[in-house]
């Protein structure tokens, strides 16, 4: 047990599931209010905080569907709260209508999300396939959502806290995007105090606390007039968006000096190929890893300075989806090495790859070099 | 000139975009007058709907937020439990709050919330030009139900004061109408009691508002009227369905 000199406060080496780290991260970072609905494999999230929240004094609500919950986040953000909600793929689909109010408003809330496979009721086991729709914006318009991937507990427990921070610094929604084995897992991590990322955040004189003493405030998304209002309003928010893009691309890079192969891989995947690019290591080969940790901005400059290192290089993408993420990759890297350099291993079925099915992916490609 | 009763002094003096004969306009001068009234201008957090209340931020001078169509309840209880002390209203149209918004409304109702409704009953989707509501009257024609409405495929009109006087937390629930001036002071004397009932922490308390939609209907202002007097007021009785102290 390590003592943190700010605030006094003591740093644990705890054991718990990711779903349950990410709640207690939240409570951590001053989230006031939680809204959810329950679906599986992110239950225990709400499950821990209808008891924390309790404890803390803070404001838990089961709402009645997707729908209503992401439309309290909505609310509460609007009335100045940190607020947060959790869901898996069918009720992230609900929720999109909110979002894209939310993120017209420019409301800061965190969103998390235990990707499970689909289309449809899929099933519960873990997934990558919401690539698409939490990085394209997901609901209608043109908007976008900072899209943070941990790919193992002390992610899930700092990522959240984060989350927070970047949501109140840039006024949008932040998803927390995780995964069935992300969500379910359980392995250690230091539980620290709150650690703020900026020194300041912008006050929140847009919040609605009742106009005593300020004029009225208001939060809406709708645009009649004057007619550019709405092109106004979409410009700005591309400005903004294109801010981000320039301060915030996060992502790990694993033995990519002089590799022969770097596998593109986040989240859980990323966790199996690296035990696949260890032992190919162990055997002599030049096998990198290269992981994006924001999706959304996706880390462009940082691949293509890894492209650019490794001359001749070739490019595995791993997707627990069917080629999503394999979709920026290529967009990342067309004017940088040929198409037939970037290869793809991809699982649909809500099933994650084996360390073993990743070897031998690697070992085929090997072959050929 | 002697003035008898000035402009509210919570409503801006900006043009209201309702349409001639519109029942909007009548209902949002009372929410004035009783805002005044109360003195809750500067605690007060309204939720504004989709349809043609939407712009309400132009006309009422306090905190505003635009919602999803139907989903004002659910950002409503938000904000009252993140803001106890505030006054939360919520205003809702017929499809805002009986088509797409039904499980919210049930819902913030059920859990008792301490906030303040007005449902405004025009049998139809006004913004939209005039589609067939949940409200909508056996035969009435719309847009969308050219023929008149049927039961057989379209089911009855809700009755939306009924539906919610089951749940055991609702407190406070009354049909009105503002078809003559006898019921216009009736609807304010609903909306004081609907504002105060919330100030004094009773809990979940409604007003519905039969409202003119002459341009929805296809009929003039005077004819508006009548249709309300002479169909709506039959199949949504006016009175009290709800009073808990
Ligand atoms: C999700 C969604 N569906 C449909 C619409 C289109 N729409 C706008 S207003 C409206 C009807 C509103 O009717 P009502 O609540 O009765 O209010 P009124 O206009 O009659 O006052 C509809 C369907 C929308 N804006 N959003
Ligand atoms: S369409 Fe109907 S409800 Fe809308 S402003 Fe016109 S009269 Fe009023």
């Amino acid at each position: 047990m390590a003592e943190d000199k700010n605030t006094g406060l003591e740093t644990k080496r705890v054991l718990m599931k990711g779903n349950e780290a990410v709640g207690e991260a939240a409570i951590k970072a001053g989230c006031l209010c939680y809204f959810a609905y329950p679906i599986t494999p992110q239950t225990e999230t709400p499950e821990y905080l209808s008891r924390r929240m309790e404890e803390e004094n803070l404001i838990f609500l089961q709402a009645e569907s997707e729908v209503a919950a992401i439309n309290m986040v909505f609310g509460a953000s609007a009335a100045g709260a940190r607020v947060m909600t959790s869901s898996s793929s069918p009720g992230i689909s609900l929720k999109q209508e909110g979002i894209s109010y939310i993120a017209g408003a420019e409301l800061p809330c965190v969103i998390v999300n235990v990707v499970r496979g689909g289309p449809g009721l899929g099933n519960i086991e873990a997934s990558q396939a919401d690539y698409f729709q939490s990085t394209r914006g997901g609901g209608h318009g043109d908007y976008r959502c900072i899209v943070l991937a941990p790919n193992c507990l002390q992610e899930c427990y700092d990522m959240t806290m984060n989350a927070f921070d970047l949501a109140d610094y840039y006024r949008m929604p932040v998803f927390i995007q995780s995964d069935g084995i992300i969500g379910q897992l359980v392995e250690p991590f230091d539980m620290h105090p709150y650690k703020p990322m900026f020194d300041k955040l912008p006050t929140k004189n847009w919040a609605l606390t009742g106009c005593a003493g300020r004029k009225p405030n208001v939060v809406r998304t709708l645009y009649l007039n004057p007619p550019n209002g709405l092109e106004m309003h979409n410009r700005n928010l591309e400005k903004k968006y294109n801010k981000i893009k320039s301060e915030l691309r996060w992502c790990e890079t694993y033995n990519c000096d002089n590799a022969d192969i770097i596998v593109i891989a986040y989240g859980a995947t990323s966790r199996i190929a690296k035990s696949a690019i260890k032992k190919h290591n162990d055997n002599g080969l030049k096998i990198g890893l290269f992981r994006p940790k924001t999706l959304w901005p996706w880390p462009e400059a940082e691949l293509v300075e890894v492209a650019q290192k490794n001359k001749g290089v070739k490019f595995l993408v791993i997707e627990m989806s069917m080629g999503q993420m394999l979709e920026d990759v290529l967009l990342t890297l067309m004017d940088v090495v040929t198409k037939k350099d970037i290869l793809f291993y991809g699982m649909g079925g809500g099933w994650n790859p084996t360390p073993d099915g990743v070897y031998a992916e690697i070992s085929e490609i090997a072959k050929k070099l | 000139m002697n003035i008898i009763k000035a402009q509210p002094k919570s409503i801006t003096t900006e043009s209201t975009k309702y349409c001639p004969g519109c029942g909007h306009g009548i209902i949002l001068r009372l929410i004035g007058e009783a805002i005044d009234e109360l003195g809750i201008r500067e605690k007060m957090i309204l939720t504004a709907p989709v349809g043609c209340a939407v712009v309400l931020y132009d006309y009422i001078f306090c905190d505003v937020v635009e919602c999803a169509h139907g989903r004002a309840p659910a950002v409503g209880t938000a904000i009252k439990r993140v803001h106890p002390d505030k006054f939360v209203l919520i205003y809702q149209g017929d499809g805002d709050l009986a088509a797409i918004g039904m499980a919210e409304i049930i819902h913030a109702a059920n859990r008792g919330e301490n906030m303040s409704v007005i449902f405004v009953n025009n049998a139809t989707y006004g913004m939209t030009g005039g589609q067939m509501a949940p409200t909508t009257l056996i035969g009435q024609k719309t847009t969308t139900s050219p023929s008149g409405r049927t039961i057989k495929g379209m089911g009855k009109p809700i009755r939306v004061c009924e539906l919610l006087a089951t749940l055991e937390e609702t407190k406070y629930l009354e049909r009105t109408s503002i078809n003559s001036v006898r019921n216009i002071n009736k609807t304010k004397a609903a909306i004081r009691k609907v504002f105060q009932n919330q100030l004094n922490g009773i809990g979940f308390s409604m007003v519905e508002i039969l409202s003119m939609c002459p341009v929805g209907w296809k009929v003039s202002p005077v004819e508006a009227i009548q249709f309300i007097e002479e169909q709506m007021i039959n199949y949504f009785p006016l009175g009290v369905y709800k009073n808990v102290e």
